[in-house]
């Protein structure tokens, strides 16, 4: 177990690393962000003084360095638009982000898994296509539209919850179902084709002719292993649950990351969009191994590969 | 061996006039047709035929495990006082592995790669043994373990199916049929997915824990050896039927079916080396079984084919005693009937 965490830490501290370098350079190679923060108009002295000022003049190499060094001792840099450091920029909205993504993807698992065990018992009835018809609309559905018309129903007509802000739990239920609906379609999909496979298993069989009730074969056999890679896909979507609920965010005018990240790009705001783009990497490198840890909890076939 | 010995006991499963009815696209699909025979405590029954003959559909049937598109009738399959035909689901499931027991093909795919041994073990016994202890659970599949030869049993316990090797997983799958001591156990090709010398070990092994046990056994097999080995009646398929049934010993050496002295030629015998030529083979393959049945479904393989073997319903008929065989022509008989006698005259 010690030697598989160890391996499997290596890896992701090389991506890591990789990560960084690529979203450093994507950004410097995006134009000269001197010129770009100068305006228009700027003399070319203007320029210049700029990139003295932000460092910008030195060679690519010296820059991320300095900038990884000072990012490993928790200094990453100001914001050029509000002088704030961005650790502290980064630390006050990671509470809204991580709150909305960690609630939208339990009450996805918590509906979607139930629902692909349920379409997979019941293969080819009604219940069946009724998950299918369900998860082809989530998927189909732009966020952006559901969430607009959430806050007309619920928010606008019912008045059963705030339209937008951040003030209190209320105000999070929208987001929350909003975000869940989008990710809730493929781990359906992904429960009822491991259900399938793992049903006609025959170790399901097996499990069948000792005589366990059908609720001990569903659950303890057939679960256990359908829902292995689950726990994979569900990481990833966390990921993306932090990084991009950007749209979300923005309707529900919720302070998260993935509004600071809009604004900040807006404003060419490059301290702030390295940190992020490094920052949800790194997040999503967490999750990716503690979904491998969670799989060689669930199957211990897993260390041997 | 045991044949003559238990003759006097009451059979432990009686299997009166069964088939089971798949749904196809095409129709229904007859997997098995009008199969019966019974099994003694201490008696092996096995299954013998080729490949989709309708040995596993048999098995399953007993064990009522068969897909959702079959339709299992019977007029009654008898288990100690239940017709298992017609019994609740939960009451069937209240026998599986507690009364009746069923050991798989392969044993590398059949047990569940995340629970360990014992927890495998273990649920079987604390299912059918309400307030049981885990501590009972656990002593009875580390008896059990070491029984079927598996040494170390205590530690294997704690180890996960893939770190087993297929002839130790296949001990492990029989552990667990008996932890409640079965009076049946039902075997599909038990040591078809082993080494040829783990199938000995395993088929011996099976008949020990048999005659200790007192179970009867169904053993499902198309290797003719294993037969040899290990049966005391012989019923042998094809097409969903038995076309052959009987004692061992009729069956080997007076076959009287064209098809079952087929299987035997395809067999090869004792001290014969290979200069001696060819191993017989059957030519053709088994027909389809959709739709209704006229006739012998052997005749477009049989060498002895007459225009008779198209028409009606041919039913099991007594070679001598308890030896029955599906056919028009004489037991054993090595030519067709001559035209004058058949109705096609």
């Amino acid at each position: 177990m010690l030697r598989f965490f160890v391996r499997r830490l290596i890896i992701a501290l090389c991506v890591a690393i990789t990560v960084s370098i690529i979203g450093f350079s994507l950004l410097r190679l995006s134009g000269d962000l001197a010129s770009v923060l100068a305006g228009e108009n700027a003399s070319p002295e203007d320029i210049a003084r700029i990139a003295i000022n932000y460092g910008l003049d030195r060679p690519f190499y010296i820059q991320y360095l300095d900038w990884v060094t000072s990012a490993l001792r928790g200094d990453l840099g100001r914001s050029l638009f509000t002088s704030e450091p961005v650790s502290e920029l980064i630390m006050d909205r990671i509470g809204v982000t991580g709150g909305l993504a960690i609630s939208a993807l339990i009450l996805a698992l918590l509906v979607a898994v139930p629902l692909g065990v349920l379409a997979a018992v019941k293969a080819n009835t009604w219940w069946d296509r009724a998950a299918l018809i369900f998860s082809v609309a989530g998927q189909a559905t732009p966020n952006f539209w559901l969430a607009l018309i959430f806050i007309l129903v619920f928010a606008v007509q019912l008045r059963w919850v705030p339209v937008s802000g951040s003030g209190s739990i209320a105000h999070f239920i929208l987001p929350v179902v909003t975000l869940a609906v989008s990710i809730m379609p493929s781990t359906m999909r992904l429960t009822r084709a491991g259900m399938m496979e793992v049903l006609s298993s025959d170790y399901v069989r097996t499990a069948r002719a000792k005589g366990l009730s059908p609720f001990k074969v569903l659950f303890k056999h057939a679960l256990r292993n359908a829902i292995l890679p689950v726990v994979s896909l569900a990481a990833v979507q966390l990921g993306f649950l932090l990084g991009g609920s950007v749209i979300v965010e923005s309707i529900f005018a919720l302070n998260g990351i993935g509004y600071l990240a809009f604004q900040s790009i807006v404003r060419v705001d490059f301290p702030v969009v390295q940190s992020i783009l490094v920052f949800l990497s790194c997040a999503y490198i967490v999750l990716t191994l503690l979904s491998d840890l969670i799989n060689a909890k669930l199957d211990p076939r897993v260390q041997l590969r | 061996m045991s044949g003559l010995s238990s003759s006097s006991d009451a059979p432990v499963l009686v299997v009166d006039g069964m088939n089971v009815d798949i749904a196809v696209p095409a129709g229904a699909l007859h997997a098995v047709s009008d199969v019966s025979f019974s099994v003694r405590p201490k008696e092996t029954l096995c299954l013998v035929g080729e490949s989709g003959c309708g040995k596993t559909i048999t098995s399953l049937a007993l064990m009522r495990l068969l897909p959702r598109t079959a339709t299992l009738t019977a007029r009654k399959i008898a288990f100690e006082g239940h017709d298992l035909a017609k019994i609740s689901e939960r009451a069937m499931a209240r026998l599986r592995g507690y009364r009746i027991g069923m050991i798989f093909q392969d044993p590398m795919t059949s047990l569940n790669p995340v629970y360990t041994i014992g927890n495998q073990l273990e649920e079987v016994y604390l299912r059918h043994h309400r307030g049981a202890s885990r501590k009972q659970a656990r002593e009875r599949a580390e008896y059990l373990l070491s029984r079927v030869g598996i040494i170390n049993a205590g530690q294997r316990l704690g180890q996960f199916p893939h770190q087993l090797s297929g002839g130790l997983r296949q001990r492990m799958m029989i552990a667990m049929m008996l932890m409640c001591e079965p009076a049946l156990i039902i075997a599909d090709e038990p040591t078809t997915a082993l080494d040829v010398t783990v199938q000995v070990q395993i088929l011996q092994l099976l008949r020990g824990l048999q005659d200790e046990f007192n179970m009867a056994m169904i053993l499902i097999t198309h290797n003719l050896g294993v037969v040899a080995r290990t049966a005391d009646q012989v019923a042998v398929m094809y097409a969903g039927r038995v076309v052959e049934q009987g004692s061992a010993e009729d069956v080997f050496h007076n076959p009287a079916h064209p098809y079952t002295r087929g299987l035997l030629e395809c067999m090869p015998k004792h001290g014969q080396a290979a200069s001696m030529g060819r191993l017989g083979s059957i030519p053709g393959i088994v027909p389809s079984l959709v739709g209704n049945q006229r006739g012998c479904s052997f005749r477009n393989r049989c060498s002895l084919q007459m225009p008779t073997c198209h028409e009606g319903q041919i039913d099991l008929r007594p070679a001598r005693g308890d030896h029955f065989y599906r056919c028009l022509l004489e037991p054993g008989a090595t030519k067709p009937r001559p035209v004058s006698l058949g109705s096609a005259a």
